[in-house]
């Protein structure tokens, strides 16, 4: 008995970090559905939710590589404005096909991205400079190839990489069963893939975690997906924008988790010195971090500019404050080596419920500010309160 | 006898899964040197944080009392005010920062907010005196030796008006002669009063300097030795260190020589930055399968550099020379390219150079080999899991598991993590710089057998140490550097402490 209790005690302690944000989200998600007396949770508000951040989550995912590698991207904000101008000029302006621009937009965030991560890798600047220079030369681009002038609106199809829902093929007639069925197909995945790692960590001796833990934890969260799929599907279905978030965070999972490359990331994000004395090319890594960071910005552009179906010259505007402080309420650290991808989703979803909800209730963007810098120190103070008491 | 100065009593302390000391005591006289002994991962560094309120009262079980008193300590400032001053194992000096201003850091000597600069170096230079460090007390000391720095953290002490100075291992970075410095210090500091605790691997120095000893196992106190009235052999405090007795401290190894393995030749280095400054001057050495070659030499003469040069150039530049394995010329320009050569390096510095600290145990052990447990770049946990899990047992780490975050290991076992992630590399030449630092007698002996297993199967094995009796004790052959050169060679027969002395005097 005093064994086990001991074990739960120890085991909570050292994941205090990840329960403390669950139970920080489902409270927030909480808070809010009662301060908005139910609209919070309602299906149109909810995949509002999703289309509104999406492009935040986006780019929380490629922030987290950087930051894990030790680095920071100030630019991408201004990266999503140019790609936002550079698609309307493309698509409006010179009547170019989709199948041109989608690439080509890529592609461009790619080489931003690129040329950052060749300053900061080879030149060894710093990346706080270096990204901050591309923050102020992007944002001047995108005023120039705008002429100063709002862009829009775009065509339909265009349109639907953002506000698009998956058709319903399975032809549910009031319930969307696409969105229902994907989301009982995921469900089921991620039970399996959690019973399996705890089997195979029980092989090997090292799973702390309780029984009941495990299964309250894998609970809540089938529940949760279950009712959200629901919920989609009483409304339009499975929006298009979440598919390609499900696919990017289960790749960028898989590869931070799983590869060699992601471990080399964590590497020499904890020690560079030492990374590099294993042979680890630090350069090569940290130049491809960069340019990922580009693509993804890119792509949060894209999908940016399609919601707004304009491009104007303030988009994307200080999305950088929010893509970062997603990361680090996610639980990466600022000196680099920490961090999870589904940490820095947790923590982008965090500040969009959060964004959402203070809008519905009326909040004026003043104290919205306030509160969500409020909650970033929060969460990085209980990081740090938490390391502490570990030792 | 004197009296009691400080009396630990029931000190338990548990982290989360490992229970680090048990009911521990601990009593100390009144200006005496009192040693503290133990194998890696015993509790010694951390019976001392919590003396010096690292970890403050709360986080631990049991009583202190001090000058007869009880005392809760809740940070480093109740003790030091009380005159208790630890130096850690890894030193705490700000580079870029002078002497004089580590010594007064945290303690300015200062009115209204403002420092007085006169009075700083003045004293400073008055209790370096004391020391005998003879430095400009406004040099950075970044630009001083380990050794120099160890006095510096001393006067630091000093400075505070310390009472019971405590000493985590302050001589396991030292050359012979700045340690034989540090304990006479020692021992003239007990003359003016000041106790001290000391912590140490070394133990002819514990027999040297120490009035008693306490010997902990396992987070256990075993046993408390006075050693002013009688004579402790070092035997002694082994078995009660061990739990059995040790007879010899080296393996012994009957050589088998094959034919050469790794030669280097006309191996020129230089300084990174300062490109007039030659490092390494025309190197030439050669490892046979199956061989141990050792190179002595002072601090500063290059050994670490040139070791490091050849390692991918992980040091110096304009590195010219030429390196083959087996005879046929090889590669060496990256660390990648030298670890796929069969290289492999050891570092001395494991903190800024060799571990991950805030990652686990096994992440640290495969970093240097991730092929050897992926496939097609993909991990495989469960085997990842089995390697860790092997070297930490062969290699006697001691953590319950290899989840364990690597910066909460005793030093010692961090050491013997850097030596399970080289030995994983599987190299063809194995570069060890300084293998054995901070590691205990018991588990010395057991790096020892894995160095000649090594040999034995036929790979070649380099040792730069500066712990003499190590290089006699296992080397075939000893190669003599100072200032960038090899200036002499010598094989086990011929090889002796005098030896190799002369030939650097003499240089
Ligand atoms: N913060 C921590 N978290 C978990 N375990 C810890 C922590 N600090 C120390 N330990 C464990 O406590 C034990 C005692 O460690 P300690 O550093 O006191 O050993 P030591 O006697 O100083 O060894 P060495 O001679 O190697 O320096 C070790 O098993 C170590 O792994
Ligand atoms: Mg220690």
């Amino acid at each position: 008995m005093e064994a086990s209790t001991q074990s739960v005690k120890s085991h909570l302690v050292s994941h205090m970090r990840d329960y403390g944000m669950l139970i920080a989200l489902v409270a927030i998600i909480g808070l809010f559905q009662y301060l908005t007396n139910g609209i919070m949770l309602r299906p149109a508000n909810l995949t509002n939710l999703f289309l509104q951040n999406s492009y935040i989550i986006v780019m929380a995912i490629g922030m987290l590589l950087v930051i894990v590698a030790g680095h920071i991207d100030l630019s991408v904000g201004s990266v999503v404005g140019f790609i936002g101008a550079l698609a309307a000029v493309m698509i409006i302006q010179m009547g170019l096909p989709l199948v041109v621009v989608v690439p080509t937009c890529l592609f461009v965030g790619f080489v931003i991205g690129a040329i950052h991560g060749y300053w900061v890798a080879y030149w060894k600047i710093p990346s706080f400079i270096v990204t901050l220079a591309g923050m102020l030369v992007y944002r001047g681009l995108t005023l120039a190839l705008l002429k100063g002038q709002s862009i829009g609106p775009f065509p339909r199809d265009f349109q639907r990489i953002s506000t698009g829902f998956v058709p319903d093929y399975l032809g549910g007639a009031s319930l969307n069963l696409m969105a229902l069925g994907s989301g009982l197909i995921l469900t089921a995945v991620l039970l399996m893939l959690a019973f399996q790692a705890r089997r195979r960590a029980q092989k090997y001796g090292m799973e702390d975690e309780p029984w009941a833990f495990f299964l309250v934890k894998n609970g809540l969260i089938a529940l949760a997906i279950v009712y959200i799929a629901y919920l989609l599907a009483t409304y339009r279905g499975l929006p298009n924008v979440l598919v390609t978030m499900a696919v990017l965070i289960v790749v960028y999972t898989f590869i931070t988790n799983k590869t060699t490359v992601g471990r080399r990331l964590y590497a020499i994000g904890g020690n560079i010195q030492a990374a590099k004395l294993t042979g680890i090319k630090a350069e090569r890594l940290t130049f491809l971090a960069f340019a990922n960071m580009g693509m993804l910005a890119a792509l949060a552009g894209l999908i940016f500019t399609a919601r707004l179906n304009t491009a104007t010259p303030s988009a994307g505007f200080t999305f950088e404050l929010d893509v970062i402080a997603a990361v680090f309420i996610g639980g990466a650290s600022m000196s680099g080596g920490v961090g999870k991808v589904i940490g820095a989703v947790v923590g982008a979803i965090i500040m969009g419920v959060m964004n959402n909800g203070m809008s519905i209730m009326g909040v004026g963007i003043d104290w919205q500010q306030v509160i969500k810098g409020l909650v970033l120190l929060a969460a990085v103070i209980f990081d740090v309160y938490n390391k502490n008491k570990a030792r | 006898m004197s009296e009691v100065i400080l009396e630990m009593r029931g000190i338990t302390k548990r982290f989360p899964g490992v229970k680090a000391l048990d009911d521990v005591r601990l009593n100390v006289r009144a200006g005496e040197i009192h040693a503290l002994v133990g194998e890696n991962g015993a509790g010694k560094s951390t019976l001392m944080k919590i003396l010096s309120g690292v970890y403050p009262h709360g986080t631990y079980e049991g009583e202190l009392y001090y000058q007869g008193e009880p005392v809760a300590f809740s940070s480093i400032r109740d003790s030091e005010a009380k005159g208790i001053i630890i130096i850690h194992q890894e030193l705490a000096l700000v580079p870029v920062l002078s002497i004089a201003e580590n010594v007064f850091l945290g303690n300015e000597q200062a009115r209204y907010g403002v420092i007085n600069w006169p009075d700083t170096y003045r004293r400073t230079e008055q209790l370096m005196k004391t020391v005998g460090l003879q430095e400009n007390p406004m040099t950075p000391v970044a630009g001083i030796g380990v050794g120099k720095q160890q006095l510096v953290e001393i006067v630091k002490a000093l400075s505070r008006n310390v009472k019971l100075l405590i000493l985590d291992e302050p001589t396991s970075s030292l050359q012979e002669n700045d340690s034989q410095k540090l304990l006479d210090l020692l021992l003239e500091l007990k003359a003016q009063g000041i106790t001290s605790i000391l912590i140490s691997h070394k133990l002819n120095e514990v027999r040297r300097v120490a009035d008693s000893i306490t010997i902990l196992r396992d987070g256990q106190s075993i046993t408390a030795l006075d050693a002013s009235t009688e004579d402790i052999s070092e035997d002694r405090i082994v078995r009660d260190m061990v739990g059995r007795d040790m007879t010899q401290r080296f393996p012994d190894r009957v050589p088998n020589i094959g034919t050469t393995l790794l030669e280097v030749k006309n191996w020129n280095v230089w300084h990174p930055r300062r490109s007039e400054q030659q490092m390494v001057r025309d190197v030439n050495l050669s490892i046979a399968a199956g061989e141990v070659v050792g190179i002595a030499g002072l601090m500063g003469a290059g050994r670490t550099e040139f070791a490091m040069s050849l390692f991918g150039q992980s040091y110096g530049q304009n590195i010219s020379g030429s390196a083959r394995i087996k005879g046929r010329e090889v590669d060496v320009s990256t660390v990648d390219k030298a670890i796929r050569n069969g290289i492999a390096y050891v570092t001395e510095d494991r903190k800024a150079l060799g571990l991950i600290l805030d990652q686990s145990l096994s992440f640290n052990t495969t970093l240097a080999n991730l092929n050897g447990v992926a496939s097609w770049s993909m991990l495989d946990p469960g085997q990842e899991r089995a390697v860790a899990e092997d070297y930490r047992r062969s290699l006697n780490i001691r953590t319950p598991t290899v989840e364990q975050i690597v910066g909460n290991l005793s030093g010692g076992n961090q050491q013997k993590v850097m030596l399970a992630r080289w030995l994983y590399a599987q190299p063809e030449v194995l570069i060890l710089d300084e293998p054995t630092r901070g590691i205990d007698v018991g588990a010395k002996f057991e790096i020892y057998n894995i160095i000649n297993e090594l040999a034995d199967a036929g790979r070649g094995v380099l040792m730069i140490s500066s712990e003499m009796p190590e290089l006699l004790g296992m080397c075939d052959r000893i190669y003599v550097m100072n200032q960038g050169e090899f200036i002499g060679e010598l094989g086990r027969k011929e090889a002796s402490q005098e030896a190799i002395m002369s030939m650097i005097v003499n240089s």
